[in-house]
């Protein structure tokens, strides 16, 4: 069989396909975000992570008078402002429990899918798989904003229960009323949402690559871990800037008086790369892969 | 080439009117469709052909390349050589297009678990791009009245029996009029009241024109519902024709029955009759080739004193085909 014959069959079976129009492509894009929000699992995970910062505020406040300069970042702050405490709650969860919970959403978001058999419905529906891969990808995204926000409104809260608001202090000893406090958490908190796109790349492409949802998950904790213990290796200083951990910190630039955007950028810049080389990636393997489970 | 006059057909057809391609030609078209995993060739060079409005038993035991076939006619592995098309559409290249027109049970239902029954169905429709979001309530709950599970639809599919899993995947396949129906096994799992209802409609569903493919691997499901069968063994089509077509190609046996059954043997075996069989108050055996033979068996029986109390040839079933075509027993894995 030759091409060119493929070509007029094509057409013409196009030529008669119903169309439902944005409705019936947006359709799948919304059925994942409820599968992703339904699941026990997620539920349990953004209680974990809503659970965190009350954790580090009643620790916070049992402690207040003792020494001072220890801790995680901002802490010494926190005891004057409980707006700090958002700050706090996000550079102590960024490292490990808002990747941790990414990289199970990500990771299983084909395997388990391949495990379970439902892949093979949900293509020959047909979901299309680029169609089926760009849902995923975004769901998990809104996850990653659903998970910092989560952080972020818990910290809050229990910032404004334990300890004083009033105007904030910033890292550059200019002090900024809460409206605009909390407008650079908005920010804070979106710039931290987005410092996890590339690890939703990466999840999603290991989760092209098995079978087992399971094995996806812990192979994309395991990465995310392994990347920061190498991100702390001074020797490795050179390919310190491309892991894609690397800054994750820098939201810390947003709260001077005149913020600080080099890092952020450049954080934001390799997430884009992150996204742009595992998301081909993940395309090219998903879109060429045989479904036999 | 088997190609170049269907893709003439299919594009006169597209200009001539809205009718989608091959209304009247087959359904289902490979030519030489093979798939290699490694060094195993589980499907080697099939030439399939499914007409339009048959219900085509796929027929071969577990292991014969059945399931490998149906995953590369719908896209979901790619063929290592030779070609497919559905629906007069190049397979997998055309799943986009042609998909949505077919409803497809491949290798057991597989279903989300901590959704409801009705959920699950709404998931798999949502997942068709070109599937109206305005209708898919109704749609869903059609599906699952047609099937017989609009009672459980509410509960979770984990707390489902492996029958109603199995209806829950039909009623997947139902859940907009298909052209083209692809089940898989559909039967597996069900109780033989559940067997019978499936049966009733998947004739419901081809009377009202729908091309459906049922692979299974009991003989006589296919015997009671199929028009048209395939029969595979170990990755190869043995045969492809009309169900009676394939049930005559059994040689009939004859069976005699009489009290005199030792004396019936010997006389029978004397005259060519092979394979004997002796059972209570009735002998059988393969006669010879030939219509002519079987007056001079019954002269020869009754010459001999043998009190014949009955004499006929039965109809051969599939069963006896499929062992004549592939000389082995039909549970023999591939």
């Amino acid at each position: 069989m030759s091409r060119a014959e493929a070509v007029p069959q094509g057409g013409a079976v196009a030529a008669v396909r119903p169309r439902v129009g944005a409705a019936g492509y947006a359709a799948l894009f919304t059925s994942e975000l409820a599968m992703t929000f339904r699941r026990a699992r997620t539920i349990a995970m953004l209680g974990i992570l809503a659970a965190l910062p009350v954790l580090i505020g009643v620790v916070v406040r049992v402690h207040t008078g003792g020494s001072r300069g220890e801790g995680p970042a901002f802490v010494a702050q926190v005891t004057q402002n409980g707006l700090f405490l958002v700050f706090t709650a996000l550079a102590v969860t960024l490292p490990v429990f808002l990747p941790m919970t990414v990289g199970v959403v990500a990771g299983d978001a084909v395997a388990g899918e391949a495990a379970t058999g439902t892949l093979r419905y949900l293509l020959v529906a047909p979901a299309g798989r680029t169609r089926l891969l760009a849902a995923k990808f975004a769901a998990a995204l809104v996850f990653c904003l659903a998970a910092t926000g989560v952080v972020a409104l818990s910290a809050l809260a229990t910032g404004a229960v334990l300890f004083p608001l009033g105007e904030v202090t910033l890292l550059s000893g200019d002090a900024i009323g809460v409206g605009e406090a909390l407008l650079r958490a908005v920010l804070v908190a979106g710039v931290v949402a987005l410092s996890l796109a590339g690890l939703v790349a990466v999840g999603l492409f290991v989760s092209t690559l098995t079978g087992s949802g399971i094995a996806a998950m812990a192979t994309t904790v395991v990465l995310v871990i392994t990347v920061q213990i190498l991100d702390s290796f001074p020797q490795l200083h050179a390919v310190q800037p491309f892991l894609f951990t690397h800054q994750w910190l820098s939201f810390s630039d947003l709260l001077r008086e005149r913020m600080y955007w080099d890092n952020v950028l450049e954080n934001l810049g390799l997430q884009a790369v992150y996204v742009a080389v595992f998301g081909s990636a993940a395309w090219a393997r998903f879109t060429a892969r045989d479904i036999t489970v | 080439m088997a190609g170049a006059p269907s893709a003439e057909r299919s594009a006169g057809r597209a200009l001539a009117g809205p009718a989608p391609a091959g209304v009247s030609g087959d359904v289902i078209r490979t030519s030489g469709l093979t798939k290699r995993f490694g060094d195993r060739t589980a499907v080697d060079g099939l030439d399939l052909v499914v007409p339009r409005g048959s219900v085509f038993g796929f027929l071969g035991p577990n292991g014969s390349g059945k399931t490998t076939t149906i995953r590369m006619l719908m896209g979901l592995i790619a063929p290592s050589a030779g070609s497919a098309s559905v629906l007069g559409a190049p397979m997998p290249q055309s799943v986009g297009a042609v998909l949505p027109r077919v409803g497809a049970l491949i290798e057991g239902p597989a279903l989300y678990g901590f959704l409801s029954g009705r959920a699950n169905l709404v998931r798999f429709d949502a997942a068709d791009p070109t599937a109206d979001p305005r209708t898919r309530e109704q749609r869903v709950a059609a599906a699952l009245e047609r099937v017989g599970l609009s009672a459980a639809a509410g509960r979770k599919a984990r707390g489902y029996s492996l029958g109603m899993k199995q209806r829950l995947g039909l009623a997947a396949a139902l859940l907009r009029p298909r052209e083209l129906l692809v089940l898989d096994e559909p039967t597996n799992g069900l109780d033989p009241q559940g067997m019978r209802e499936i049966r009733a409609l998947v004739r419901e569903l081809a009377a009202d024109g729908t091309t459906v493919f049922l692979s299974s691997h009991l003989l006589d499901e296919i015997e009671q519902v199929c028009t048209h069968a395939a029969v595979m063994s170990r990755g190869r089509l043995v045969v492809q024709g009309t169900v009676a077509e394939l049930a005559a190609r059994a040689q009939g046996r004859l069976v005699v029955r009489t009290a005199d059954a030792e004396e019936a043997v010997r006389v029978l075996k004397e005259h060519g009759v092979t394979d004997l069989r002796l059972s209570d108050g009735s002998v059988d055996g393969l006669p010879p080739e030939g219509e002519a033979v079987l007056p001079v068996l019954c002269a020869a029986l009754v010459g001999a004193g043998v009190r014949v109390r009955g004499f006929a040839v039965e109809r051969g079933t599939l069963e006896d085909a499929f062992v004549a075509l592939t000389g082995e027993g039909f549970d023999v894995a591939g």
